[in-house]
């Protein structure tokens, strides 16, 4: 069977499953819609909280990426890891307790103040709206690669599904479809992954093999070596070596870990279990499974990088596999003869170089270039799915709780009846997929780049306003509000100035310190927090009932709804 | 829950979270980013153990910290009490001698 046959099969299977999913856990009521009615188990909120964090960027390009960053690459690894431990020891646990819908309903209640509360509306949204406009590109991307349909259609048929059981579920729905995602997506991610472990160095597991021998086919020497030593013949960059500057590497490393600690649609992720014990176990349940994915994929890097110079370097041009004439047609690969020698000279020199590489290729083509069967190539575009519709829908959710909860019926119209609220929410999904799938046809040129920095402005909002909110009982609103404005406009102003008022400068001279726009928000962070501490020594405390809020937070015990 | 107790267990609490904390700084800053070309002269299997520590085992450690601290917190609240299966009401009161022990400290 053809692949494309595969693929449709993989793909009305999967769907039908999220459908089946959505239909038989509809949302009754506010509570169901917004956290699940709070009793998610922790190894289901665990499954569901790996595939919401997953998104497209982690499935199609990490791999890719750090194929062509090498050891530089590590920045994703650790800081989409690491953060992690940040959101499990001082975040979730907390969150848990307070026992409320958002995170702008955190912010708003503790920091007494509707000012703060919008701000944090308005942080939520942009951050969540930048994030969910790549994860309908990256559909796109899969349909029309994999089921030849053009982009609109693609995107058209993700948003119809996501909005399906987002819509009918609330956070209900997704939670248990974003759990039948993540089993779809790990295994796309680790069935070609081990195949090709065993193929080129004959161990079955990935993270092994990424340090052992290759077999006699690929020449034998260490995997690693073998790269380093092809890496350095063809003029690029020893791969295991680093090529930024090390303090490039840190603060881009701690804006991301921040970042990921900050994020809103991760948060809200744990209201949804019964209780502080309970959140506790999830983070710890979310990293095992999304370390399988994340320890996979240097490895996955590094035999694709192996295999993809192994296949094309040197290679006629009229000899290429099929896999590499296919991804012609998509533009993600390009070759120029420019010496008309008619083979293919792919080396780290641009004036010599005739092979362009889009970095996700990497991961979509991989098991095409390692010669795999034809299902395993089709499941990953189940997977890259799987991944980009989960997140989407976490995302989705956050805008419309955003938006129904906190902008009308906490800040502007309190009287609506709880009824009227889950309208609200399920028209602001509505509206905000219509959005997100527009841009996705559409997608401006940022969107992708815009991504990364959705980051750097998490981490400098959110996270040290949450943290200082739970940890300096002293912290009040004028010291919150002022921290978040400083944070969020600094890193804002650093990336706009850099990406779109003076790129000129945007190199390691032009840059702060040596810091990278993508590092910032390091930045960002501990000016949010030291702008914060010295605002609130010179302004009033907070008032006795936020004081008793924020004891009663650090203590686990049943949280009480309202 | 007496305000005392509360203090004490908000402390050991700050006390694990610093602690582990620690641990997570030293392997991804320390040895992922600051030390690594250092560690890259220790070679294991075909690994070099700074590429090795920035790319696979950083987040080995990360998981295992987060199952330290729920071992860690599951033990603390217990001594104090808590269920957090159960309602509050049954779970305010901590042993009498928790609260002496802890306040000499």
């Amino acid at each position: 069977m053809s692949v494309q046959i595969w693929t449709f099969i993989f793909v009305f299977v999967t769907f039908g499953l999220y459908i089946g999913i959505a239909i038989k856990s509809r949302a009754g009521s506010t509570s169901d819609f917004y956290v699940a009615g709070g009793g998610v188990p922790p190894l289901a909120n665990g499954m569901a909280t790996a595939a919401d964090w997953m998104s497209a960027a982690s499935f199609i390009s990490m791999a890719g990426l750090i194929s062509f960053l090498g050891r530089d690459g590590t920045f994703y690894l650790m800081g989409w890891t690491g953060g992690y431990v940040l959101l499990a020891l001082l975040l979730a646990p907390y969150l848990r307790k307070f026992g409320k819908f958002t995170v702008p309903d955190f912010i708003g209640d503790r920091y007494y103040s509707k000012t703060a509360r919008l701000i944090a509306v308005f942080c939520a949204i942009t951050i969540s709206f930048v994030y969910v406009c790549g994860q309908m590109q990256g559909a796109g991307i899969v349909f029309s690669r994999f089921l030849e349909v053009d982009i609109t259609t693609g995107v058209i048929i993700g948003m119809t599904i996501v909005f399906f059981y987002a819509v009918m579920g609330g956070m209900k729905g997704i939670t248990y479809t974003q759990v039948a995602q993540y089993c779809v997506l790990i295994f796309a991610f680790m069935v070609p992954a081990i195949f090709i472990s065993i193929l080129m160095t004959g161990v079955p597991i990935p993270q092994i093999g990424f340090g052992s021998e290759l077999t006699q086919d690929f020449g034998g020497g260490y995997l690693l070596d073998r790269l380093d030593g092809m890496s350095q013949e063809l003029g690029f960059a020893t791969y295991t070596e680093g090529q930024r500057s090390t303090q490039d590497v840190f603060f881009i490393t701690a804006a991301l870990m921040f970042g990921t600690a900050g994020l809103p649609h991760v948060i809200i992720r744990f209201f949804t279990v019964p209780n502080v014990r309970d959140a506790r176990r999830s983070a710890g349940y979310a990293l095992i499974f999304i370390a399988i994915l994340y320890t996979t994929a240097p490895a996955v890097a590094a035999f694709a990088k192996t295999n993809l110079i192994n296949t094309v370097s040197n290679v006629e041009y009229t000899s290429v596999p099929e896999w590499f004439t296919k991804w012609e047609a998509t533009n993600l690969i390009s070759f120029t003869d420019k010496n008309n020698d008619g083979r293919i000279q792919y080396l780290g020199n641009a004036e010599e170089n005739e092979l362009e590489v889009n970095r996700d290729i990497m991961v979509l083509a991989n098991p095409e270039i390692a010669g795999l069967p034809n299902w395993v190539v089709a499941l990953v575009a189940a997977g890259a799915l799987a991944a980009a519709l989960s997140t989407a829908a976490g995302l989705l959710l956050v805008i419309s709780t955003a938006v129904a909860h906190d902008l009308l019926k906490r800040s502007f119209i309190p009287e609506i009846t709880e009824r009227q609220e889950l309208l609200y929410a399920r028209i602001s999904i509505f509206i905000a997929v219509l959005i997100a799938g527009y841009v996705g046809i559409n997608p401006p040129a940022y969107v992708a780049q815009v991504v990364a920095y959705a980051f750097g402005l998490a981490a400098a909002s959110f996270f040290p306003a949450i943290v200082l909110g739970i940890f300096n009982k002293r912290m009040n609103k004028e010291g919150a509000i002022a921290g978040m404005l400083a944070g969020f406009l600094f890193t804002a102003g650093y990336i706009i100035y850099f990406k779109t008022l003076n790129p000129a400068l945007d190199n390691a001279n032009g840059w702060l310190f040596g810091i990278s726009p993508e590092g910032i928000g390091t930045f960002g962070t501990i000016a949010n927090m030291l702008v914060a501490y010295a605002v609130s020594k010179f302004s009033p405390e907070p008032p006795d009932a936020v004081q008793t809020i924020v004891e009663n937070i650090r203590l686990p015990g049943e949280a009480i709804r309202q | 829950m007496s305000d005392n107790s509360a203090r004490s267990y908000w402390r050991s609490n700050i006390r694990i979270v610093l602690t582990l904390l620690s641990v997570w700084f030293f392997i991804s800053f320390g040895c992922g980013i600051l030390l690594v070309d250092t560690l890259d002269n220790i070679r294991f299997g075909g690994f070099k153990l700074g590429f090795w520590i920035s790319q696979q085992g950083s987040i080995f450690v990360f998981v295992a910290l987060i199952y330290i601290y729920i071992y860690l917190m599951d033990k603390l609240d217990n001594k104090y009490n808590f269920e957090s299966s159960t309602s509050a009401s049954t779970s305010d009161q901590a042993p009498e001698e928790t609260i002496t022990e802890e306040q000499e400290t």
